[in-house]
């Protein structure tokens, strides 16, 4: 099984540095691509080889960035813009992928900012990413001190800047263009679609914001071509994926796999099934922001259409695995607590709707829930829904809670009549 | 003409303008859809999602979707429906949502009864409250004397942090923290230091920003009475609603003027208007012989024989008194014997500015043009303490169109957070040349300190470069050369050109420069605008209607042609030095005053008449614009007070002088006006004739829920007293009269059913944002002379040389502290400077003075001490005074001033 992106990374977890990554084919791609293939060419080659965007939404990479202007006449500068704010929670594969293999991303980016003839790139980094920033900053340096930064970039015409920027800290950094307002200086509010990012993002210029794992693809495909990135998925879509597993499963981590694994593979064979005295009982597969699944689907493939065919999405591809002894309502609160204190504050039933909704958990999980309160917080899984709110937080906020109140429908209502958590002092937490 | 749209509307078709948002076109259409962020000032940002209605994709869709009616445009065909059950129940819900923290404190709220959460949330149907946590709270700051603040309150529409930073240029004021616990406010407690502060009271859609000058004398908005009225505290006559109850003037409101100040007041427009209250005002007549109040009658007695046919008397009119009230005094005395009451120099200054608009081709420019002028060079005026609003309009002149950004980003003008996210920090070109550093610099393209005749230099160049018969400029330094060249270029280029100049550094050279600029383009086939700040309220009505200065007044006086000088509201001793004052009182036999405040002027007279303060009479003032708006009578005040008019017709007919006047109201003495001075000749055009009733009724000064009506005076007697009359205007004192829309000058306030908030505006506009129904008030009173043959300026002044242990100094202004009636308001008094001298680091270490220390300075021959301040970007040799401050009245400027510390060996 091909391990395009993790499989040169060393088992002691250190980075490779740039000979390292050099002697085993690195920069080659941007090489080929930067001195060999026109802009068209590059963007043609990732739509060809259907790679979508590894942040969650699934977006056609190589489509995002024809949207961008091109040639003379675009506005100046443009900028690539790398996602590197991970913070959904249960989420961390793209610190494995920057700690491990910085360079990899630096050659991604290269690539696909050529792709869009972009003048200056930044990467946005969660600010409690230490290890990453060090380890960025050292290869942004060395890409720098071999000319594959900077002017004239592989002896080429092109040139590329490259700024490493560590976010303050809030996860609402993550959507692209609230990420653009922080890295403007601006409060981190997002920006209403039109004009999207590619046409007026950074300062107003063409921008495309990418995330880290997407990225990474990039130079294998260009190296490899689109057959071979799409022959490594079992799905439509091509590549492979970095899945992970956390919760009380044996051995929590990630794992590279074909694109359209299934949760029973990840779980039981790469995670080695559930530790001791725990039984499945549900999982969130794409991070928390997506719907609970159920033993029932446990054979769905972890890809883009078939998350969504069984009422979830892939979103990040890491899972947070619910046993048995996990209270349910206490696990949402959780979640719902983060979102509330995560929302950015810039529209009404986001602001103000989250907070009650944690609220309302904290009553029921604390045995003073009302019977009313699944008919008010039904009501808010609709007007927290998309279109409704300003973008999507509120909305992945309500992905969970609205499976949740479906399938731990009896829970909620044993809390409320009970008047106390049923799972005992243990119950009530999410690790 | 805009490209028009059919659009449906719950099946109903209707047609709009096409790329409008939804909320705009639907709201124009008279449609109710609650809204909390949208402002029709600063468009949409799509935060409070209180607007929301359904869309259909055609019209087999059943199911629609949800959107923002603010953030979508209307386009051919558009189908979507406000009443929508799922719809209604999502607005129902947003309103739930805010209510969940916001305090149920609307009995002891300032804005209860006028708060737009209030009517938003009753026509929503919001009204049983299922939160159950504890609400949010914050601390309040203290943020000055104007400004309450109330967080607890909050909904977080943003509003006042776009208005604040975005549309005014502040920047002490911001959102702070984030998700529910989004803060507004400033980083420290602090008085807020933009001059619009006080448009937060109306921008806040509920009561976290109140009028903390109305707090101290609360009433609420029902009970107030009010009257359209303009504000006298600069020359833009920005119009206002002040509300009175009581007998006591409780605050200021904006009343929208699509052509003059929009949605907006400055701070001290809005604030200053308690010198109407103040201790100083004069209720009762005054005589020297008597330490009490004089009777009416018996004071009437004796101006008679003081003003008996034969007497020699003059007459000084004032810029801060109507036009009816001048033009009284003027008929009293007669036209030989009417002297303006302006300094010399002011009366130099307004009639060149007079001669520049009525005689060339360049058009006086409105507010409203201003802010859409598409470069401006500003000369010589520091207009954002002259004149606020301009300031506020040149600040929305320099943002870019999205058409001028990228026209194939195709971002409609409404989107204001993707105009501003596309445009960043690229500005429409702004030139700003004043003596000393102004603060609309901030968003300039290119500013240039000089000392007035440089300032001008700069002007005839700029011309000359666009028109070589406007005469050139001998010995231009290079680098000023390449100044003016840019200049010229820049405004040759564009469509609507703008060249702001005005009194303010007292320099007639600048003036005709700038009117030279401006004629140079409009004879390349520009629209070019003029736009001159002038002092005072009515100082261009006043300039319209006699010459004659505070000076000649003097020189009459002198020459001993005078017995008895009437002055119109006017004090003297701002006028002219000290000891001309004086001298004036000591030669004239009788000094009568009429005012509505003591000066020192009221206390040197033999007899003084109390005046109506605006608030208190009707009349017309003429606007820098040109104008003549007219403003209403508020409130009847105490007995013996009355406008000025009144009071001198009074005594025209006691005197037995010739020309008694019959003018019974205000009609009357307008048409006397119209008919004997030319400039005034269309004045009652727009003017609705007192006799003007609607169904046969008045319309109503008190709102329809003024409660207490017969109450009101019951502690004195139960007898409820018939309401007064109003002989000059079809407004009355009363609840009872016509409730629907009075014409667009007669609107005493904005309210709708449902709409109890200023928002209700929107009722009385025929777009939103647009004109009022039936076009907005106000008469121009010149047009420009399109085929004009008038001559360039031609005497362009030498370069400015410093002198050694001399300083020209030219007068600074302060928003606060600078105009007279303002500054007698406590919380204006209180935002004031004191009295300074602005130097040069340089030229005061030149003279061995540092920061703080006094400076003494001979002008005149007189010798002022004032602390040194320092001002780094003023020109060598050039220091500035702030005018008038308390201590530096009457002084004119500019003027050669030395210095009398010991020099630097």
């Amino acid at each position: 099984m091909e391990r395009p992106l993790t499989g040169s990374m060393r088992p002691d977890g250190l980075p490779l540095s740039i000979k390292d990554y050099e002697d085993k084919g690195g920069y080659q791609a941007a090489r080929k691509a930067v001195t060999g293939m026109s802009p068209k060419e590059v963007q043609d080659l990732a739509k060809d080889a259907n790679l979508r965007g590894r942040g969650g939404a699934g977006f056609n990479t190589g489509m995002k960035w024809s949207f961008v202007p091109m040639g003379d006449s675009a506005p100046r500068p443009k900028y690539f813009v790398v996602n590197a704010d991970e913070m959904e929670p249960g989420t961390f594969k793209d610190r494995m992928l920057m700690e491990g293999n910085p360079h990899q991303l630096i050659e991604g980016t290269i690539i696909a900012a050529y792709a869009i003839e972009a003048d200056i790139s930044y990467i946005f980094l969660r600010g409690e990413y230490k290890i990453c920033e060090k380890r960025l900053a050292a290869a942004i340096a060395e890409a720098y001190s071999r000319h594959y930064l900077g002017k004239k970039i592989f002896g080429s015409g092109y040139n590329l800047e490259m700024r490493l920027h560590t976010s303050a800290g809030r996860y609402i950094c993550g959507e692209e263009t609230a990420l653009l307002n922080s890295l403007e200086g601006k409060r981190a509010i997002p920006r209403a679609r039109p004009p999207f990012p590619q046409v007026s993002g950074l300062w107003g210029k063409p921008t495309v914001v990418n995330n880290v794992e997407t990225l990474c693809n990039v130079p294998h495909i260009i190296n490899n071509g689109a057959e071979w990135y799409k022959g490594l998925s079992r799905s439509q879509y091509g590549g492979t994926k970095i899945y992970g597993v956390s919760g009380r499963v044996k051995t929590p981590g990630l794992w590279e796999l074909p694109m359209g694994t299934t949760i029973r593979e990840i779980i039981w064979e790469h995670a080695r099934g559930m530790r001791e005295g725990y039984q499945f009982r549900s999982v969130i597969p794409g991070g928390a922001s997506t719907e609970f699944l159920t033993e029932e689907h446990l054979d769905v493939q972890m890809d883009f259409d078939s998350m969504q065919k069984a009422g979830s999405r892939l979103g990040t591809g890491t899972m947070i695995v619910i046993d048995d002894h996990t209270c349910p309502v206490g696990a949402v609160h959780n979640l719902e607590q983060f979102f509330a204190r995560e929302s950015c504050g810039w529209c009404t039933p986001c602001r103000e709707g989250l907070p009650w909704i944690a609220n309302i958990l904290h009553a029921i999980e604390n045995g003073q829930g009302r019977p009313e309160d699944l008919e008010i917080l039904a009501q808010h899984t609709d007007s927290l829904w998309l279109n409704k709110t300003f973008c999507a937080l509120a909305p992945g906020a309500m992905e969970p809670l609205r499976s949740a109140l479906q399938i731990f429908r009896e829970d909620f209502i044993r809390h409320i009549k009970e008047g106390k958590c049923t799972y005992g002092k243990n119950g009530n937490n999410l690790h | 003409m805009a490209k028009m749209a059919t659009i449906y509307i719950d099946n109903k078709p209707y047609t709009v303008k096409e790329g409008d948002n939804l909320l705009h076109a639907c709201l124009s259409l008279g449609f109710d859809i609650p809204y909390f962020c949208w402002h029709p000032a600063m468009h949409s940002v799509g935060a409070c999602r209180q607007c929301a209605v359904k869309q259909f994709k055609d019209e087999n869709d059943t199911l629609g979707r949800i959107v923002m009616s603010c953030m979508t445009p209307a386009v051919e065909g558009t189908r979507i429906s406000i009443d929508d059950e799922e719809v209604r129940a999502f607005r129902k819900s947003i309103i739930e949502f805010l209510m969940t923290n916001h305090p149920h404190d609307c009995p002891v709220c300032d804005e209860g009864g006028e708060c737009h959460l209030q009517d938003m949330t009753v026509m929503t149907g919001h009204s049983y409250r299922r939160f159950r946590f504890k609400k949010r709270t914050y601390r309040n700051q203290y943020l000055g004397p104007f400004v309450n603040h109330e967080m607890n309150r909050c909904i977080q529409c943003y509003r006042c942090v776009r208005f604040y930073r975005d549309y005014a240029g502040g920047r002490d004021f911001g959102a702070f923290a984030s998700h529910h616990h989004v803060y507004f406010g400033r980083h420290k407690e602090g008085a807020l230091e933009n001059e619009f502060s006080g448009n937060l009271v109306e921008i806040c859609p509920t009561g976290v920003f109140t009028d903390k000058t109305f707090k101290r004398h609360y009433t609420r908005k029902w009970d107030l009475q009010t009257a359209p009225s303009v504000c006298v505290h600069c020359g833009l006559g920005c119009n206002t609603i002040p509300g009175e109850r009581y007998g006591l003037l409780r605050r200021i409101q904006n009343r929208y003027n699509g052509a003059v100040n929009g949605y907006f007041l400055c701070d001290r427009g809005r604030f200053g208007y308690e010198f109407v209250n103040a201790e100083r005002r004069i209720r009762q007549p005054l005589m020297k012989r008597s330490s009490l109040p004089v009777p009416r009658e018996e004071v009437m007695q004796h101006l008679s024989r003081l003003i008996y046919f034969g007497a020699r008397v003059i007459g000084i009119g004032s810029p801060r008194a109507s036009l009816e009230g001048n033009f009284a005094l003027r008929s009293l005395v007669g036209e030989d014997h009417f002297y303006t009451g302006v300094s010399a120099m002011d009366a130099r200054l307004l009639e060149k500015i007079i001669m520049v608009l009525a005689k060339g081709p360049a058009r006086s420019s409105s507010l409203a043009e201003a802010g859409a002028a598409d470069a401006v060079f500003v000369l010589g005026e520091d207009v954002t303490n002259s004149a606020p609003l301009l300031a506020l309009s040149l600040r929305q002149s320099v943002r870019l169109k999205p058409m001028e950004i990228d026209k194939r980003l195709h971002i409609p003008e409404w989107d204001d957070s993707a105009v501003r996210n596309a445009a960043q920090q690229e500005k429409r070109p702004l030139f700003v040349a004043t003596p000393y550093r102004t603060k609309l610099e901030e968003v300039s393209t290119q500013a240039y300190h000089a000392a007035p005749d440089d300032l001008a230099r700069l002007g005839f160049a700029v011309a000359h470069e666009l028109d070589n018969r406007s005469p050139a400029v001998k010995g231009l330094p290079k680098k000023l050369h390449t100044l003016a060249e840019g200049i010229a270029r820049v405004l040759s280029q564009a469509e609507h050109p703008l060249i702001v100049s005005g009194t303010g550094c007292g320099s007639e050279a600048v003036l005709e420069s700038a009117a030279n600029v401006a004629w140079a383009l409009c004879r390349k086939n520009r629209s070019a605008d003029l736009c001159f700040a002038v002092p005072e309220c009515n100082s261009l009505g006043l300039a319209l209607m006699g010459e004659g200065s505070v000076s000649d007044a003097f020189k009459a006086v002198h020459d001993g042609a005078v017995d008895t000088a009437i002055i119109l509201e006017n004090d003297l001793y701002l006028r002219a030095e000290t000891e001309d004052v004086n001298s004036f009182f000591d030669k004239v036999r009788n000094v009568i005053v009429i005012d509505h405040s003591v000066t020192g002027t009221a206390s040197k007279a033999d007899v003084v008449v109390p005046a109506a303060a605006f608030a208190e009479g009707d009349g017309t003032l003429v606007n820098n614009e040109g104008r003549a708006q007219r403003f209403y009578q508020v409130f009847v005040p105490d007995r013996d007070i009355e406008e000025s008019w009144r009071w001198l017709r009074d005594i025209m007919a006691a005197s037995g002088r010739p020309g008694l006047k019959h003018w019974t109201g205000l009609d009357d003495i307008v048409q006397a006006m119209s008919n004997s001075i030319k400039a005034f000749k269309n004045i009652a055009e727009s003017n609705v004739p007192a006799g003007y009733r609607i169904t046969g009724q008045h319309i109503p000064r008190q709102p329809h829920r003024y409660s207490g009506r017969t109450a009101m005076h019951a502690n004195i007697s139960v007898v409820e007293p018939k309401p007064p009359e109003d002989k000059d205007s079809p407004l009355s004192f009363s609840m009872e009269g016509f409730s629907g829309q009075p014409p667009a000058g007669l609107i005493p306030r904005f309210w709708a059913p449902g709409w109890n908030s200023v928002q209700a505006l929107n009722k009385f506009q025929s777009e939103v944002g647009g004109p009022l129904t039936g076009g907005d008030p106000g008469q121009r009173l010149f047009e420009p002379v399109q085929e004009s043959t008038v001559s360039y300026f031609d005497e362009v002044p030498g370069a400015f040389s410093p002198r050694e242990n001399e300083l020209l100094l030219v007068r600074v202004y302060h928003i606060f502290g600078s105009e007279e009636l303002s500054a007698m308001s406590p919380c204006i008094a209180e935002s004031a400077p004191g009295p300074y001298i602005g130097l040069k680091p340089e030229d005061a270490e030149l003279f061995q003075v540092s920061e703080g220390r006094d400076v003494r300075i001979s002008i005149n021959d007189k010798e002022y001490s004032l602390p040194v301040k320092y001002l780094p970007e003023l020109p060598s040799g050039v220091g500035v005074l702030p005018a008038g401050l308390r201590g530096l009245e009457g002084l004119e400027l500019p003027a050669w001033g030395r210095i009398n510390n010991q020099a630097k060996g």
